[in-house]
């Protein structure tokens, strides 16, 4: 069985990229965004305490619940949306095949 | 809990330094110790198991660092010898493992600037002036220094300390003057709370309608707001900054009702702490990717008597694990103390034979 998917990570210049991930590895977004070395801090280690993996869901996918740890991080961080969420708190799961985000930008 | 939260709130977190007293005096010492995090406080225990004497310096005002200031209620797994400890205990631990080696601290202040002396030793100067001296330094920044979180206000340096304030250090400059706070965290409500009595005129702004900090203050600032004593504005922002020099007032927009302006006399913005690499970039270390390059025989760096240990630290392999940091400091020790003592020859004791000196074992 095909344990990968992909998921698309737009950038903080607009340029969309697919990315292949597996399913089975309890990854994360912000932990795939490093591994393919995009400009994601992941400062916390993805304890939602940073906000520095920062992104706006763009697909329809259906995501958990954010929990009050991540609510109480996007409310100190900026540029927060009403489709904002923490890349380090989405799990990334065969259900998130075709997930399109973006990355939030950076705070000096 | 929420994270980076110990913007100079009252609420709860460790601390049990005080800074320090702006010195008049030059501090000496074998070796300072630029960073209050685990892997800085661990490394005086190991020092001090070679009599070396340890300051160590520190911009946040309380030691144990991220972990103090961003999850000190959070377990930690992988400590070896604990199945689990909570953040803030191990750094309460480690205070009392390094206690009887007595070490130095200066809290509060920013490391600035190194410079290497004519006698070959370094001296560190703070940014409130303060001067440390010794042959060896250990950089144990973690994630470099925590500075405060800025909002995305493109005139916001303009004001800053003309109007625009990110700590509240001194309460009394807020007496009988018009004050916004923005934030939705446990620092804002607090502050607010403190300052609705001192203040002229108080405004909470916050992105949301829901506050996530503790209940009891959330219940206090809605209580404040209802008897008139603040204003408080939900779901909205500050965006705009305008004054003469000196900050006149803030623009808000708010989600439904557009823009507004409020004449203030002080910005206050408290969206907690992040870390910045900061002036270690400038030290003339070899940095790679925000860390800096050493060597892994006892984690120097390029500079000879300055050592980098723990998570500010890259070399092939690393991984950024405070066990690992444990390790690096322990070595590093050993080479300090070469530097420190080159004609004394060092002898490898375990603590089980020499014991410490002021400790019994329980």
């Amino acid at each position: 069985m095909d344990h990968t998917i992909k998921i698309t990570i737009v950038d903080r210049q607009d340029a969309p990229m697919e990315l292949e991930t597996p399913t089975d590895m309890g990854l994360n977004i912000m932990e795939l965004c490093k591994a393919y070395e995009l400009p994601v801090e992941g400062t916390c280690g993805g304890m939602a305490l940073c906000a520095s993996c920062h992104v706006y869901v763009l697909s329809d996918h259906e995501l958990p619940e954010p929990t009050d740890d991540e609510l109480a991080m996007l409310d100190q961080a900026f540029f927060v949306q009403s489709n904002s969420r923490l890349g380090c708190q989405i799990k990334i799961k065969a259900e998130l095949d075709g997930l399109k985000l973006k990355l939030a930008p950076v705070s000096v | 809990m929420s994270g980076g939260e110990n913007q100079g709130s009252t609420g709860d977190f460790i601390n049990i330094f005080q800074p320090s007293m702006t010195h008049s005096q030059t501090i000496e010492t074998d070796i300072i110790i630029i960073g209050a995090g685990p892997v800085g406080l661990f490394a005086v225990f190991e020092a001090g198991l070679l009599k070396l004497r340890c300051h160590i310096v520190d911009v946040l005002p309380q030691v144990g660092g991220q972990l103090t200031e961003i999850y000190p209620k959070k377990p930690i797994y992988d400590i070896p010898g604990y199945p689990s400890v909570l953040a803030g205990d191990l750094v309460k631990n480690l205070l009392q493992q390094i206690d009887p080696f007595k070490p130095g601290f200066t809290l509060g202040e920013r490391a600035e600037s190194i410079e290497r002396q004519s006698d070959g030793r370094f001296q560190i100067t703070t940014n409130r002036g303060t001067q440390l001296q010794a042959p060896v330094i250990f950089v144990a920044g973690g994630l470099g220094s925590f500075e405060p979180r800025k909002p995305p206000i493109d005139n916001i340096s303009e004001f800053e300390e003309n109007g625009v304030e990110y700590f509240v250090r001194n309460p009394e400059m807020f007496r009988d003057q018009r004050i916004a706070i923005a934030g939705g965290g446990d620092s804002a409500l607090d502050w607010t709370i403190f300052l609705a009595d001192i203040a002229k005129e108080l405004t909470l702004i916050h992105r949301r309608t829901e506050f996530r900090g503790a209940l009891d203050s959330v219940e206090k600032v809605t209580q404040l707001a209802e008897t008139k004593r603040i204003n408080l504005v939900t779901n909205a922002q500050v965006v705009g900054l305008q004054g003469n020099n000196k900050l006149e007032s803030i623009e808000i927009q708010h989600d439904t009702e557009g823009k507004f302006s409020l004449q203030v006399d002080y910005y206050i913005p408290l969206f907690g702490l992040t870390p910045k690499l900061g002036p270690i970039a400038d030290w003339g270390l070899g940095i790679n990717n925000n860390a800096v390059e050493v060597n892994t025989l006892d984690y120097a760096t390029t500079t000879p008597g300055i050592f980098a240990i723990g998570d500010i630290n890259t070399y092939p392999g690393k991984l950024k694990l405070i066990l690992c940091g444990f390790h690096e400091a322990t070595l590093a020790c050993q080479s300090a103390f070469k530097i420190i003592h080159p004609d004394k020859k060092l002898s490898f004791k375990y603590t089980t034979v020499t014991g410490i000196e002021g400790v019994t074992a329980s």
